[in-house]
């Protein structure tokens, strides 16, 4: 009997299912679990259980979510944020689990952690509290996010009863513009597909763009997954994959590496595969998109305009952009390069590894911000990397506050926030009303783009910049 | 958990697109106890000014709407964040149902692990029962049994995996379900390790 031809998606589930029920539903084996300050919740539902952790050995805590970027002297910081992250200390503890707290040279956000560490691995399935964990699927692992009760199920089982989901692959051929980054390329695949249209699939990104993107890229790719509403995104393991890996603490070692690297290899979907839905993009035709409204899919070139809502068909959709452009303090057909910013942030699981810096740092060598802003590394490692690169330099002679790693202003849960109806350039992942703040208003953007936009005061094609400087 | 059946109670209008789990719980209340209660941060931010005090019109606190445990909205409600607290906040402020064309896929996943029906219904739908409720209409039913919603003189058909459908109409708990298979873990741990043995990460 010939085998059906498998997906890269299939090959990774298959492999993890320890039953199968008559329904539908797997139960499915967890590789790696991270856990963070938001997920006491999950620890107390254990408690409450008065049950063990399954597996502190798959098990990794990091502090991300409410670490401080300006001090690391936990007595001056506000004590509720201090008292969160002193639960997940004294859970991880109490149930012998690794922790990368923010004394630790590798701390950083989970989702640039998991990577750097090789903790994250082709062919695994890994889970988190944090919806971003699609990120790690740029290995090729089957990476999603959860709730607090599947986190508590995991902590005591370390499976997960799942159903599997679609599959939807999503080819994207060609060679990108310069000036055009991976976020541009997820921005434009969130348009394509609507924030709900991948809702119960799993993504798989292929074609020779996705293939041509370093390791940075596929994982900014991945994150924003979620923001087209899959489940998780996925790329085949590859040379660039493998490359990234070899030689990081957690991954395996020597002649281990390398037989390893065989079973990768062969993760990558058969020829005639099938998937449930099938999408493309044309790479060439991506130019730098920006925000405009409350939601990842509001996206527009930076050459448009802000739509008009008496001109859009869908009362709903009509609707959806009213409200938006009024919470944006923004009217319909204004330029979007018309549109002045107070502040612009670089950081957050989506982009604020090496290469992001680098892309930022390129534009701003030389010029002057003219707001102010924070720059937030992904890690410890990326912030040594960045300042034995100098970088921070380039960061500081500019006028932007370059300090430690953490989810920062992404969310604010750190007390890094915007000022009620202040307008931001910011390299994260949702521009969801108040998402940095209450009354906060985000423009969605690549590193390069928000540095542009550092420069100018207003969202700016960085091709333009870009000839400016010849 | 508790089971759902059938549920009848005051329904409330939320004629809004994309009602995020940012929305429905900002991240700041997230520090406290779950034991305090966090109905009273549901959508804090749509419903209550800078100062506090209640925004005008928003529909969840207007008189007719007091004590509502069905809402009905538009597509993609739950998208973003898995903050489990969003579902927190809905729960504890009494709603037991949320009727919307699609959810984002981890708040359903969230609100099934705590007994909160996620009921799909098509988009016309869901604009007709958004526009009986904007008419007046205040009551509904939901029943699980035969996946329908009645509101007035509307009866419209509404879609839920079969799965959670069980799972929600016996309130069962997974993990329970799941230790029982402790074995099958067993037998596929032990086989794993030969099949994977770089699954298990090194020691920095």
């Amino acid at each position: 009997m010939i085998a059906e031809p498998r997906t890269l998606f299939d090959k990774v589930w298959d492999a993890h299912v320890v039953a199968a029920r008559e329904d539908g539903l797997d139960l499915i084996w967890i590789d790696r679990h991270f856990v963070h300050e938001g997920s006491f919740h999950a620890f107390d539902k254990l408690a409450a259980r008065g049950a063990a952790l399954a597996r502190p050995d798959l098990t990794f805590g990091v502090e991300d979510h409410y670490v401080p970027t300006r001090t690391r002297a936990l007595d001056r910081i506000d004590p509720a944020i201090r008292r969160m992250m002193e639960q997940l200390r004294a859970n991880t503890q109490r149930h012998g689990v690794r922790l990368f707290d923010i004394d630790d040279p590798a701390q950083g956000i989970v989702h640039v952690v998991g990577p750097e560490q090789g903790l994250t691995l082709p062919g695994l399935s890994i889970v988190c509290g944090d919806s971003h964990t699609a990120t790690h699927g740029a290995f090729g692992a089957l990476a999603f996010g959860i709730g607090a009760s599947d986190v508590a199920h995991v902590l005591e089982t370390q499976t997960l009863w799942q159903k599997r989901p679609k599959r939807l692959r999503m080819t994207i051929d060609g060679a990108l513009a310069p000036g055009v980054s991976a976020k541009d390329v997820a921005l434009a695949v969130i348009a394509a597909l609507g924030s709900d249209g991948a809702a119960g699939h799993a993504i798989e990104f292929a074609g020779s763009t996705v293939r041509a993107l370093s390791m940075e890229g596929r994982l900014t790719l991945c994150n924003l997954a979620i923001e087209a509403g899959a489940r998780c995104g996925m790329i085949a393991p590859d040379e660039t994959t493998f490359a990234f890996l070899r030689g990081r603490p957690c991954a395996p070692r020597g002649a281990d590496f390398d037989r390893a690297c065989d079973d990768w290899r062969a993760l990558a979907g058969d020829d005639g595969a099938v998937f449930d839905r099938e999408a493309r993009l044309d790479a060439a035709a991506i130019a730098p998109i920006v925000t405009w409204g409350v939601n990842p899919e509001d996206a527009l070139p930076i050459d448009a305009t802000t739509p008009d809502p008496d001109r859009v068909a869908d009362p709903a959709r009509a609707a959806h952009v009213r409200a938006a452009l009024d919470y944006m303090g923004l009217t319909p057909g204004q330029r979007l390069q018309d549109i002045r910013i107070d502040r612009v942030f670089i950081g957050s699981c989506t982009n604020a590894r090496i290469e992001d810096l680098r892309a930022a740092a390129a534009v701003l060598q030389g010029r002057r911000a003219v707001v102010p802003g924070l720059v937030s590394p992904g890690s410890g490692a990326v912030k040594r990397q960045a300042e034995a690169e100098g970088l921070d330099r380039v960061f500081r002679d500019a006028g932007l506050d370059w300090v430690g790693a953490g989810c920062s202003m992404c969310v604010g849960m750190n007390g890094d926030l915007l000022a009620p109806g202040e307008r931001c350039a910011s390299t994260t992942n949702r521009n969801f009303r108040g998402r940095q703040g209450p009354g906060s208003r985000t423009h969605l953007m690549s590193p390069a783009m928000a540095a542009a936009a550092a420069v100018t005061g207003r969202l700016t094609d960085l091709r333009a910049l870009k000839r400016e400087r010849g | 958990m508790r089971p759902f059946t059938i549920h009848e109670g005051v329904a409330c209008p939320l004629p809004l697109t994309g009602v995020d789990t940012d929305q429905l719980i900002p991240a700041r209340f997230m520090k406290r106890s779950r034991a305090e209660g966090y109905g009273g941060y549901l959508l804090h931010d749509l419903r209550f000014d800078e100062t506090g005090a209640p925004r005008p019109g928003f529909p969840l606190d207007a008189p007719q709407r007091a004590g509502a445990s069905i809402l009905v909205t538009r597509r993609n409600f739950g998208a973003g964040s898995s903050r489990e607290a969003a579902v927190y906040a809905l729960v504890d402020f009494g709603v037991r149902c949320v009727v919307a064309p699609s959810f984002g896929d981890i708040f359903a996943q969230n609100a099934v692990n705590n007994g909160l029906l996620p009921a799909r219904v098509s988009e016309a739908d869901a604009e007709r029962l958004i526009a009986a409720l904007l008419a007046g209409e205040t009551r509904a039913r939901v029943d699980l049994e035969t996946c329908r919603v009645a509101l007035g003189a509307l009866d419209v058909a509404f879609a839920i995996d079969p799965v959670w459908r069980a799972r929600l109409l016996n309130g069962w708990e997974d993990v329970d379900l799941t230790l029982s298979r402790a074995a099958e873990i067993a037998a596929f741990v032990a086989a794993d390790r030969t099949r994977r043995p770089w699954a298990i990460p090194q020691r920095p």
